[in-house]
C-alpha cells in the first residue's frame, strides 16, 4: 500500500455510508486531508458533519466505506484505535470531568504512574507545563475545571490531545460557546499547531472562520459530498450557497425601526438561582414597542434567571418588572401570559414542546381554555382543526399534513416554527425570544430573523437574549451587553461593532 | 472505663456489616451505577455464609463464599443495568426480593424445612485465647472483637488509597461523572461498571456474612432486616467518600448499640421504641444533612455510546 499521493494524506475517508435505521445520515462520503492542513467540514447542522467525524474518531460505526490514515487501511472501532493512531478530538459538548483538577483530566486513561498504579501528579504536572509552554497554551494543572471559563476548559482539551501526541487534531464546533476574543485565542492557537506540522480538521458552519485560517474545506449538505475546494478560490457568499443548497443573501435586510412607547421595563432586579448566590444584580432595562432589545452575553451571565424572572418561573428577590405599568414580577405563569408576553424559550424540547403530542395538541397549548377551542371544558374538535390548519398554513409548518404528527418527528425547524406560530397568535405585547435559532440551519434561521422582525414591524415590543453575537448583532435594534447579572452597557446597534461588545461580554467593561 | 470499651467494642461490631455494604455502594455508585440491591445481597451473602460455615466447618471459607455468591447475584443487576440499560431502582428492587426469597428457599431446602440455619463457627478473634486469658478482668476483655471488624475498617483505607492515588480511582469516578469523556479517551465504561459493581456484590455478600458469623453465629431471615438500607443511607451521608462512609456508619453502629445498651434490664423505655432507634436516625440523617451536591454526577443514568 502506499501511493506518494496517499503518503501526503493524513485522512482519506473513502465511500462512507451511515445509516440510522431507515434514515441516511451519511451517502458514499469521501474527504481527503493533506498532512499538515487546516481542513474545514462546512455543513448546515443535521447535514451529517459530526457523525463523519465520530466515524473517524470511533465513536460511531460506518455501515460501509474506508479509512486511511497515513496512508494505512485501519479499522476504528473504539476512540482507543483512534487515540493511538495519533487522532485527537474536540468534541462540542466538552468530555470534562467538572469536579477534576486540570491534570487529572488530561492524565485520565493515560495515567503516570509508578510502577504499583499510583498516580505522579508531580511529573504529570511537569509534561502537562512544557506542553502548554511548547504550544503556548497557559494553564493551571492544579485548578478543577468546574472554576474554569469555556474557553479554559476547551484549551484543557487541546492539551488532552496534544498530550496523547495526536498529529491530527479534530475540532468540532470550537467557536460555539466562545466570546470573540476567546474566538482569536483559537484561531492563533490552531495556526500554531498547525507551524508544528499538525493535521488540524474544523467542524463549522461558520464562514468567517474557515476564510481566515483553513486552507481547505469539504462541504456536506445532507449527508452527501458537494465538493471540496481551496478556500481562496472562493468567496464566502459562494461557500454559503454550496452549503445551503441554494443562493442565499447573508445579510438580513433589516428596515430602520420606529420605536414608540416603553412598554416593557424592569427595575434594579435581583434574582438568586437555587444555592442563593445573587445571578441577576441589579438589573435594568426598558423596551418600546416597535423595536427589538438585544441582550447579548456570554452563557451563565444571568440570561436564563431574568428569562424565568420575567416569566414568573422563579422568584425575584427585588426590584419590580412591569409590562405597560402593571407590576407581573412574582405572580404566576398563567397571569404573565395574560399580561401579554409570549415566549420562545430556550429549549424547545424541555420547555417550549410536549414532544409526544401531536402538532395539533401542542398548538392548543396556550388556547385550550379559550371560547370557542373550548366550551364548558369541553373540547370543540371542529374548530381545534380549523385553528391547527390556519396557523399550520400561516407559518408554512411542514409538512402541510403534519397536524397529528408527532412533534418529536419534526424536524428542529419546524418545531421552532411551530413555537412562533403559538406565541405570536396569541397576540402578545412582548415576545421574549431566548436562543431563538438554536441548532437551526440556515434556511430556518432565516425564517425566524424574519419572524422577528415582521412581529416588531407589527409594533410589538421583542426582546431577544442570544449566546451568538451575530445574531445579535443582526437583528437587534438596540444591544445591551449582560456580565455578572448586570448590563454592563446599551447601544444602538448601528453605533457600535462585535469587538466592542466582545470586550464587555468578556468583563473588560469594568 | 469498662462501659466505654463495652460501648466501643459494640460500636465497631454494629457498624462492621453496614461498613462492608456501604464500601461496596460507593464503589458502585461512584462508577455511575445506583445500587439499591444492599439489602438483597446482604442476607444471600448471610445464608451462603452461614451455611457453607456450618457445611464445611469452616468460618473463612463461608465468609468468602458468601462474598462469590453476592458477586453471582449482583451480577443480575450489572446486566440489566449496564448492558440493557434498565431503570436502576427496578432492578436493584428486584434484587432485594430474590435475594431473601432465594435464601429463605435454599434455607428450607437444605435444613430440613428450618428457615433457620443450624450454628455455624464464628470467624475468630483478634487475640488469641492465651493473651485474652491474661486480660480477664480488666476493661480490655471486651477489646477483642472480631477479625473481620479490622478487614472492614482496613478496606476503609484500601479504597480511599485506591479513589484518590490510583489510575483505577481516577478512573472510577471519572465514570461516575462523566463516562463520554472516560469512553472518548479509550477507556470502556462498561468494564468499568461491571467491575465495580461485581466489587460492590462482593462487599456486600462479606457484610451479610459478618451478620451471620460473627455478631450471631447463624442464619435467620431477620437477619440483615433492613441493614442493607441503612448502609445505603450511610452511602448518601457519608457523601461518597470511603472516609464519609467509615463515619456514618460508626454513627450508625452506635446507634445501634445504644439500643443494646439501654435495652438491658430495669430501663423505662419500652424495647420496641428503643429498637426503632436507628431506623429514625436513618431517616433524621437523610431528611437533614443531605445535601445534592456530591452525587456522582451520572449516578443511575445508564451509558450510551452518542447518546446525547
Amino acid at each position: 500500500m502506499g501511493t506518494p499521493d496517499q503518503e501526503n494524506m493524513a485522512i482519506q475517508m473513502v465511500g462512507i455510508y451511515k445509516y440510522f435505521g431507515p434514515y441516511c445520515a451519511l451517502e458514499n462520503v469521501n474527504l481527503d486531508v493533506k498532512k499538515g492542513t487546516m481542513h474545514a467540514i462546512l455543513g448546515e447542522n443535521g447535514a451529517g458533519k459530526s457523525t463523519l467525524m465520530n466515524i473517524l474518531y470511533g465513536m460511531s460505526k460506518p455501515d460501509a466505506g474506508q479509512i486511511f490514515i497515513n496512508g494505512k487501511l485501519l479499522d476504528i472501532k473504539h476512540p482507543k484505535t483512534a487515540i493511538e493512531n495519533k487522532i485527537g478530538m474536540v468534541h462540542q459538548h466538552f468530555m470534562l470531568v467538572p469536579t477534576f483538577t486540570v491534570a487529572q483530566n488530561i492524565m485520565l486513561g493515560k495515567e503516570l504512574t509508578n510502577p504499583f498504579g499510583i498516580l505522579d501528579f508531580k511529573k504529570a504536572n511537569r509534561v502537562i507545563e512544557e506542553l502548554s509552554e511548547k504550544y503556548n497554551l497557559l494553564i493551571d494543572t492544579k485548578k478543577k475545571i468546574e472554576n474554569m471559563s469555556v474557553g479554559m476548559q476547551q484549551r484543557v482539551e487541546i492539551l488532552k490531545a496534544l498530550y496523547r501526541e495526536a498529529e491530527i487534531l479534530i475540532l468540532d464546533e470550537p467557536t460555539a460557546v466562545l466570546t470573540p476574543q476567546e474566538v482569536k485565542d483559537l484561531m492563533l492557537t490552531l495556526k500554531t499547531l498547525a507551524q508544528h506540522g499538525k493535521t488540524v480538521v474544523i467542524i463549522t458552519h461558520k464562514l468567517n472562520e474557515i476564510k481566515q485560517v483553513c486552507d481547505f474545506c469539504t462541504i456536506i449538505r445532507r449527508g452527501k459530498n458537494i465538493n471540496s475546494v481551496n478556500v481562496n478560490d472562493y468567496s464566502e457568499q459562494q461557500l454559503v450557497s454550496m452549503m445551503v443548497g441554494y443562493d442565499m443573501d447573508l445579510k438580513i435586510n433589516k428596515t430602520k425601526a420606529i420605536p414608540k412607547d416603553v412598554v416593557f421595563e424592569i427595575d434594579n432586579l435581583t434574582v438568586l438561582d437555587d444555592r442563593g448566590i445573587k445571578k441577576v444584580n441589579n438589573l435594568s432595562l426598558k423596551i418600546r414597542s416597535g423595536e427589538i432589545f438585544g441582550i447579548a452575553g456570554v452563557d451563565d451571565n444571568g440570561q436564563r434567571e431574568l428569562v424565568e424572572a420575567i416569566t414568573s418561573l422563579k422568584k425575584v428577590s427585588s426590584g419590580t418588572i412591569k409590562i405597560k405599568g402593571l407590576e407581573i414580577q412574582n405572580t404566576t405563569p398563567q397571569n404573565v401570559i395574560a399580561s401579554g408576553i409570549a415566549t420562545i424559550p430556550e429549549d424547545r424540547h424541555k420547555e417550549g414542546l410536549v414532544m409526544n403530542f401531536s402538532v395539533t395538541e401542542n398548538l392548543l397549548l396556550k388556547k385550550y381554555k379559550e371560547n370557542p377551542l373550548s366550551k364548558h371544558g369541553r373540547l370543540n374538535k371542529q374548530k381545534i382543526n380549523d385553528f391547527a390548519d390556519s396557523l399550520i398554513k400561516k407559518f408554512d409548518i411542514r409538512p402541510p399534513e403534519c397536524k397529528k404528527r408527532l412533534v418529536r418527528k419534526l424536524s428542529g425547524g419546524n418545531q421552532q416554527k411551530l413555537i412562533i406560530a403559538r406565541e405570536v397568535s396569541e397576540d402578545p405585547d412582548l415576545l421574549v425570544a431566548v436562543q431563538p435559532t438554536r441548532g437551526l440551519d440556515v434556511g430556518a434561521m432565516e425564517y425566524v430573523h424574519r419572524e422577528l422582525l415582521k412581529q416588531r414591524d407589527l409594533g410589538k415590543a421583542v426582546l431577544l437574549i442570544s449566546l451568538d453575537l451575530n445574531e445579535i448583532i443582526d437583528v437587534a435594534d438596540k444591544i445591551a451587553v449582560i456580565y455578572n447579572g448586570n448590563i454592563v452597557k446599551t447601544f444602538e446597534s448601528a453605533a457600535t461593532n462585535e469587538n466592542e461588545i466582545g470586550i464587555l461580554m468578556a468583563g473588560g467593561g469594568k | 472505663m469498662n462501659n466505654v470499651i463495652l460501648l466501643l467494642a459494640g460500636t465497631l461490631m454494629h457498624a462492621t456489616p453496614l461498613l462492608f455494604a456501604a464500601l461496596g455502594g460507593v464503589i458502585s455508585e461512584s462508577s455511575g451505577v445506583m445500587n439499591i440491591a444492599l439489602e438483597g445481597v446482604m442476607t444471600f451473602g448471610a445464608f451462603t455464609g452461614a451455611a457453607v460455615a456450618y457445611a464445611s466447618n469452616s468460618s473463612w471459607l463461608g465468609f468468602f463464599i458468601a462474598g462469590l455468591a453476592g458477586a453471582l447475584l449482583i451480577s443480575l443487576h450489572a446486566v440489566a443495568s449496564v448492558t440493557f440499560r434498565a431503570d436502576q431502582t427496578i432492578s436493584g428492587t428486584a434484587i432485594n426480593f430474590l435475594g431473601p426469597g432465594l435464601s429463605l428457599l435454599l434455607a428450607k431446602k437444605l435444613f430440613n424445612g428450618s428457615a433457620l440455619s443450624p450454628t455455624a463457627p464464628k470467624l475468630p478473634i483478634l487475640f488469641p485465647k492465651n493473651l485474652t486469658e491474661r486480660w480477664r478482668g480488666t476493661p480490655f476483655e471486651n477489646l477483642n472483637i472480631s477479625v473481620g471488624v479490622v478487614i472492614a475498617f482496613a478496606l476503609v483505607l484500601l479504597i480511599w488509597f485506591l479513589f484518590y492515588h490510583t489510575k483505577w480511582g481516577l478512573r472510577i469516578l471519572a465514570t461516575g461523572q462523566h463516562p463520554a469523556a472516560v469512553d472518548t479517551l479509550g477507556v470502556n465504561v462498561y468494564v468499568m461498571r461491571y467491575i465495580c459493581v461485581i466489587c460492590s456484590g462482593m462487599l456486600a455478600g462479606f457484610g451479610g456474612a459478618f451478620m451471620s458469623l460473627s455478631v450471631t453465629s447463624s442464619f435467620s431471615p431477620s437477619t440483615v432486616c433492613g441493614q442493607g438500607f441503612i448502609a445505603l443511607a450511610a452511602v448518601i451521608f457519608g457523601k461518597w467518600t470511603p472516609h464519609g462512609v467509615m463515619l456514618s456508619c460508626l454513627l450508625f453502629g452506635f446507634a445501634k448499640e445504644c439500643t443494646t445498651i439501654l435495652g438491658g434490664e430495669g430501663t423505662f423505655i419500652p424495647p420496641v421504641l428503643l429498637e426503632m432507634f436507628p431506623y429514625v436516625l436513618t431517616i433524621l440523617v437523610l431528611v437533614l444533612f443531605v445535601g445534592k451536591s456530591s452525587v456522582p454526577k451520572a449516578n443511575g443514568v445508564p451509558y450510551l455510546r452518542g447518546a446525547r
